[in-house]
């Protein structure tokens, strides 16, 4: 009897084991896959929202990985602001879904909320309140207390520079220092993810400045997503740039990507002293696809490279050889602006 | 302490970092006051109770707690601080719950400091406090039965004036309810059960039988179950509303 026993319980020891090291792998097996899945931290699905008959955000899907900064580009009204409202969790989509790190906004929102910090648009915050005691408000809804609390408080409020006003009321602040305490008031928990709707709006150029590179600083092991309607943010502090129009995205690419795209990208721009007929000389010449006229400067031309080739070379050579009457001769780098309206244009004559 | 206590605490404290806490006890103060014993003629009656100041209260309330619960929400709607609040890892009950509490804890508050009244009416005879304790409870409920009103109406819109005209409306239709005058307006062919189910749902009705000692209960449950209703419709007309 008791050997059976025994041997039962060796049984018993076994297939406990076996289940163990099943469950480790298992466990393993999902520590890679959520591994490799990091990488894509935010995941937009065929998000939609309508509000009545209108549609402001129409079928959106794309990804975020770590270490992106996102610039969230569009004419106004385009739906950048309902987007960002769609993955902070404010606003239900109509259809679609955001998963933060697989926390899916609308059936775990708490949990997706706790790796977000959000600049909401205007920066809008409890005017009665101290800066400390707003900035505390946050830290313990954010769930510190004690020391840690005081530390993360004193370490934002020094990171966005608001000892000035720390104990001073947020409705006697200036616009500037305001938007530094929505700034401050997003980052204190070191989030994973940081959202901030239009940052520098409102702000002086040495602050926009100080605010870019504070960006830059904290997007190295996070995703920061910037929406903006100033195009020179974007080339200053984004790898990625997402234009939408209408709801939809018309342009998706690392800026210097965007700029190729402008059909001034690879442009030579030449001043003369006298008039002179390039297009005669530069008819022959396959990669060149016109000579355009400055519209302020009859002198100044721009001549445009087809696909974006570089026609450096050739038109040099061509110039030399012609004995152009120039001043001045450079090759021009495409504007995100001029991609800018030409994407979102497109869809405003299509609607 | 759970978000439900931060945000309580930063509505209370928000509330004394402006005047208006002040000016809400100071006015209720002086109120309580006129109406005691200028209009209800405390000294005169000849007996020692406060059924003269706790009668006014349901007519004090109908302009004093709507002042308060109007910005509730409509505020953080005004200055946007409602995409702040709810996108902090903050469930919505939470956020409807704090604020109301803070808001009721204010009036209770104002209610405690009236105690004056009640050591008066114990130094001049010997009333009877058990009755005189449940219709301070019986009050205060009454007060959160004004205040979770002005939170749904407050966040209906984003103007607080608005938000306390509707407020006021709906509590003076609730405090009338029950009163004879109004029940008596019904036609002879009204069914009797409607009659009766109109009148349960009035204040006085409910606050009455509480200020006269009478601890039933379903009065109690009245306020109780009222309160968590108009807080649920809060929720649910913030969910809808926050989207324009």
């Amino acid at each position: 009897m008791a050997l059976f026993s025994g041997s039962l319980r060796l049984e018993r020891e076994n297939i406990r084991e076996s289940a163990r090291t099943s469950e480790r792998r298992a466990e393993r097996r999902a520590e890679k896959q959520a591994k490799r899945e990091a990488k894509e931290m935010i995941e937009i699905r065929n998000l939609s929202k309508k509000f009545d008959q209108f549609t402001a955000v129409d079928d959106l899907s794309f990804e975020i990985k770590e270490g992106e900064v996102l610039g969230f580009l569009g004419p106004n009204g385009a739906g950048k602001s309902t987007t960002m409202k769609l993955i902070t969790g404010f606003l239900s989509p109509s259809a679609g879904t955001v998963t933060i790190d697989q926390h899916d906004i609308s059936s775990d929102p708490i949990r997706a909320k706790e790796l977000m910090g959000y600049l909401p648009e205007g920066a809008p915050s409890y005017g009665d309140m101290s800066t400390l005691e707003f900035l505390n408000f946050i830290g313990r809804i954010r769930g510190f207390s004690g020391s840690e609390l005081e530390q993360r408080v004193n370490h934002v409020i020094r990171e966005v520079e608001l000892q000035a006003v720390a104990n001073q009321t947020i409705e006697t602040l200036s616009k500037g220092f305001n938007r530094r305490v929505g700034l401050a008031q997003a980052i204190i928990h070191d989030p994973k993810v940081l959202v901030l709707d239009e940052p520098t709006d409102g702000l002086d150029p040495n602050q926009k400045h100080h605010v870019r590179e504070l960006i830059k600083n904290l997007a190295q092991d996070k995703i920061v997503i910037i929406s903006t309607h100033i195009l020179e943010e974007v080339t200053a502090v984004c790898s990625r740039a997402i234009i939408i129009a209408e709801g939809r995205i018309v342009a998706d690419g690392t800026p210097a990507d965007l700029e190729s795209q402008s059909k001034y990208h690879q442009a030579i721009s030449v001043k003369l002293t006298e008039a002179y007929d390039l297009e005669a000389d530069l008819s022959s010449l396959a990669n060149v696809s016109g000579v355009e006229k400055d519209e302020e400067d009859e002198l100044r031309f721009r001549i445009l490279a087809n696909d974006g080739k570089s026609i450096f070379t050739q038109v040099s050579e061509v110039a030399q050889q012609k004995h152009w009457p120039i001043t001045e001769f450079h090759v021009s780098r495409g504007q995100l602006e001029d991609v800018f309206r030409t994407v979102t244009q497109e869809v405003g004559g299509a609607g | 302490m759970g978000n439900l206590g931060i945000i309580f605490k930063r509505e209370l404290l928000s509330y004394f970092a402006t005047p208006l806490a002040y000016i809400f006890i100071v006015i209720f103060l002086i109120a309580n006051g006129i109406f005691t014993f200028d209009m209800g003629g405390l000294y005169l009656r000849g007996q020692a109770d406060l059924a003269p100041f706790f009668g006014f209260h349901p007519w004090l309330y109908l302009f004093m707690v709507p002042a308060i619960g109007m910005s509730l929400w409509a505020d953080e709607r005004k200055t946007g601080t409602i995409e702040l609040l709810l996108t902090l890892p903050v469930r919505l009950a939470d956020a409807v719950i704090a604020k109301f509490l803070a808001a009721w804890a204010l009036t209770g508050i104002a209610l405690l400091l009236t105690f004056p009244i009640w050591i008066t009416v114990n130094y001049l005879g010997d009333p009877d406090n058990g009755v005189i304790i449940a219709a301070y409870i019986g009050s205060w409920l009454m007060a959160g039965g004004f205040l979770a009103i002005a939170s749904c109406m407050s966040a209906c819109t984003k103007n607080s004036v608005i938000a306390f005209i509707l407020t006021v409306s709906i509590c003076f239709l609730f405090v009338i309810m029950g009163s004879p005058i109004l029940l008596e307006a019904f036609p002879g062919w009204f069914p009797q059960f409607l009659v009766d189910a109109f009148s349960a749902m009035g204040f006085l009705t409910h606050f009455d039988s509480i200020a006269k000692g009478v601890l039933d209960i379903r009065d109690f449950m009245f306020f109780t179950v009222f309160i968590a209703a108009w807080l649920f419709a809060s929720a649910i007309v913030i969910e809808i509303k926050k989207a324009n």
